[in-house]
């Protein structure tokens, strides 16, 4: 159950504005019945002020895509279209006393629409659809609109990224190029490989060893629900047991060849790994 | 507001039986089985007990039943046993729409190198067994095949399935969480060799499953430690609510034929008077081999979740297979795999019923769903070209 606030749910079960407007002056259509919401806004424009007179909307979705659409228009009533192009899609969602974080993307919707609408008012192109290449074929948004809403609202992170655009929730596919993205969005610098040292002493290659399956190894085993013990360091020859869901694990010889290519990879060529029996 | 609960395939409610059952191994009776006082000693008699009843609804022998924490975890289990006691073989079979207990774990014996082929099913979810069985090969080690679908109730031919993969010297598994207590099934006529099913979709508590495996089964624990179980799977006991379970099995076994009969006349009710009332709506899954309790059904246009939040507003408890609801972005894989439109798929709702449901309550639910629809889709922007819910 999502943990909505009473405004949420209040302005889903009796939402404002719901409804066509004929002869609209201007409407804002966005997502799509197969991603599973859509939002198509409505509204009456006072053409000498540019002052949005009414404002409605049709919405196929969720309580909180019912109820950011009802938000939306009640934000944008009575302002001029540059007045409501303010609104960010944080407005919308502040206006609902706050969205769970996996439902920004409604919030986000709303903000769309609106832009797609003073678009279609003003007779320019829709902003994103020429623009900018598809990333996320499963909810189709582009990099464009990644990049915007990140800048936006300052995310981060590929999970952030999905909470608002759905980008990545879906095959996944998408999500390495999202994480280019951001990188260079942020100009965040790719994790550094550690080096290797030339000529190691027994003791640095020891602690070497040791460091590299602790933080390492270990880590991805125990996602997995298995473990790796450090048994004994004798010149190149490592031996290691395998704990938990590796044991007997049919698997466990190739888990022990990923682990010595891993330290061959990071130590020494010549490094052995064995089971200890 | 009384809670009207028709989500009986997510979990159901304790049997006031089962419950009374149990209090005393919760209250007094607090002693490890294991020990070798009488005070804690004396439960291992109750526990055999519990296991003589749960065997009973089988139709196994008591010595095949193996006390669990849930149904993921028998169902994780018997997976683990069968690749870990052949390990010559990596090959799991598989169906696109098994419970992520399943489905998950697949996935995961993939990425640690195991080939897993998952059969596909028809757009009434029926499973393609041409399919199945001509995958099977001298590699496959296990095919786990559930008995019936959690979301829409549709059966599996599982017993002509195990004898085919009996003769094929396949190892088989089937998730029998949605059908244990809710239909027959007999260890003695059906050859599976394993078989999962879960307390709490049968009134009794959560946190306690059961993992049949049949006599002469290779097996390897899971669940590593003590001796419990026969060294099959260590933990303490879950005393009383293994003593729960023992009472709910006995109580299903009494009310299974009668209570299956009158499930299905309130499925069907339900069903024929919204299809009804409502127009663009569907039943999804094969009606003719479905569980008693369950009806999926698709109103196109509107999406689950909202749906769901409305009918809360009535007390009523369901679910669906929006993507809103399933905790991903993603709506759900069983109607996906049966090729459901994704409007319908957006739209669906799953109603599922259990002894404790009356007729009233279904009345209610067929008197507030129609308007429910109808003002969802006053909202939608989509299929304004046909007439919504007509008016009352
Ligand atoms: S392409 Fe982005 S989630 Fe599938």
């Amino acid at each position: 159950m999502w943990e909505y606030t009473d405004k949420v749910k209040e302005t889903f079960l009796k939402p404002k504005n719901v409804g066509e407007i004929p002869n609209a002056d201007a409407v804002g259509e966005v997502g799509s019945i197969i991603c599973g919401d859509a939002l198509k806004l409505f509204l009456k424009i006072d053409k000498e002020t540019g002052k949005i007179l009414d404002a409605k909307f049709q919405t196929f979705g969720c309580a909180s895509a019912i109820a950011s659409s009802s938000a939306l228009t009640e934000m944008v009533k009575g302002k001029t279209l540059d007045e409501a192009l303010e609104i960010s899609n944080q407005d919308i969602a502040d206006f609902l006393g706050g969205l769970p974080d996996q439902k920004m993307h409604c919030s986000v919707m709303g903000r769309e629409a609106l832009e797609a609408a003073v678009a279609n008012f003003r007779g320019e192109p829709l902003p994103q659809k020429d623009e900018g290449k598809q990333v996320c074929k499963c909810f189709d948004v582009s990099e464009e609109k990644i990049r915007k809403v990140a800048v936006e609202n300052h995310l981060t992170t590929v999970e952030e990224i999905t909470n608002f655009t759905k980008a990545g929730g879906g095959c996944g596919e998408c999500v390495p190029q999202i994480e280019l993205i951001l990188r260079d969005l942020w100009s965040l610098k790719p994790p550094e490989k550690p080096t290797t040292p030339k000529r190691l002493t027994n003791l640095h290659r020891i602690a070497l060893i040791q460091e590299i399956i602790e933080s390492e190894i270990r880590p991805g085993l125990q996602a997995d629900n298995g473990d790796v013990e450090l048994i004994d360091i004798e010149g190149n020859k490592v031996t290691l047991a395998l704990r938990g869901m590796c044991t007997g694990c049919m698997m466990s010889d190739i888990t022990l060849k990923g682990i010595q290519q891993k330290l061959r990879e990071m130590v020494g060529g010549d490094i052995v790994v064995e089971a200890y029996q | 507001m009384t809670t009207i609960y028709l989500d009986n395939n997510a979990t159901t409610p304790v049997a006031p039986e089962v419950l009374d059952e149990m209090i005393p191994f919760l209250r007094d009776l607090y002693g490890n089985p294991s020990s070798m006082h009488t005070f804690g000693g004396q439960l291992h008699r109750k526990i055999e007990e519990a296991r003589e009843k749960v065997a009973a609804l089988l139709n196994a022998h008591p010595e095949e039943i193996i006390f669990t924490s849930c149904g993921t975890e028998s169902d994780n289990t018997a997976l683990m046993s069968a690749v870990e006691s052949l390990p010559r073989k990596k090959h799991v079979i598989t169906t696109r729409v098994e419970h992520p207990a399943v489905l998950n774990f697949c996935r995961h014996l993939a990425r640690k190198g195991c080939r897993v082929t998952y059969v596909p099913v028809n757009n009434l979810g029926q499973l393609d067994t041409d399919f199945l069985f001509r995958a099977v090969d001298d590699d496959t080690a296990v095919a786990s095949i559930m008995h019936a679908n959690n979301e829409t109730g549709v059966l599996f031919p599982i017993a002509h399935i195990a004898e085919k993969l009996k003769e094929r010297g396949v190892l088989f598994h089937t998730d029998a969480v949605q059908t244990a207590g809710k239909l027959r099934l007999d260890m003695k006529s059906l050859p599976a060799d394993m078989l999962s099913l879960s307390g709490h979709k049968l009134h009794a508590p959560k946190g306690i499953g059961v993992l049949y495996v049949r006599r002469g089964t290779r097996f390897s624990p899971y669940v590593i430690g003590g001796h419990q179980e026969k060294g099959r799977r260590a933990g303490t006991e879950n005393v009383a609510s293994i003593i729960g379970l023992g009472k709910a099995c006995e109580l299903a076994a009494q009310f299974l034929q009668k209570e299956a009969s009158y499930l299905k006349v309130l499925c069907d009710r339900l069903e024929g008077a919204l299809l009804q009332a409502c127009p663009d709506a569907r039943i999804n899954g094969d009606i003719e081999n479905r569980l008693p309790n369950t009806t999926n059904m698709s109103f196109e246009f509107i999406e689950g979740e909202a749906i769901l939040l409305r009918l809360n507003e009535f007390g009523i408890c369901a679910s669906s297979g929006s993507a809103c609801t399933s905790g991903s972005l993603e709506p759900s894989h069983v109607l996906r795999a049966m090729g459901i439109p994704y409007t319908a798929v957006h739209g669906s709702v799953r109603f599922s019923l259990s002894r404790y449901n009356t007729e009233q309550e279904i009345d209610r639910v067929i008197e507030v769903m129609p308007g429910i629809v109808r003002e969802l889709r006053e909202f939608s922007p989509f299929g304004r070209e046909k007439l919504a819910c007509p008016p009352e």
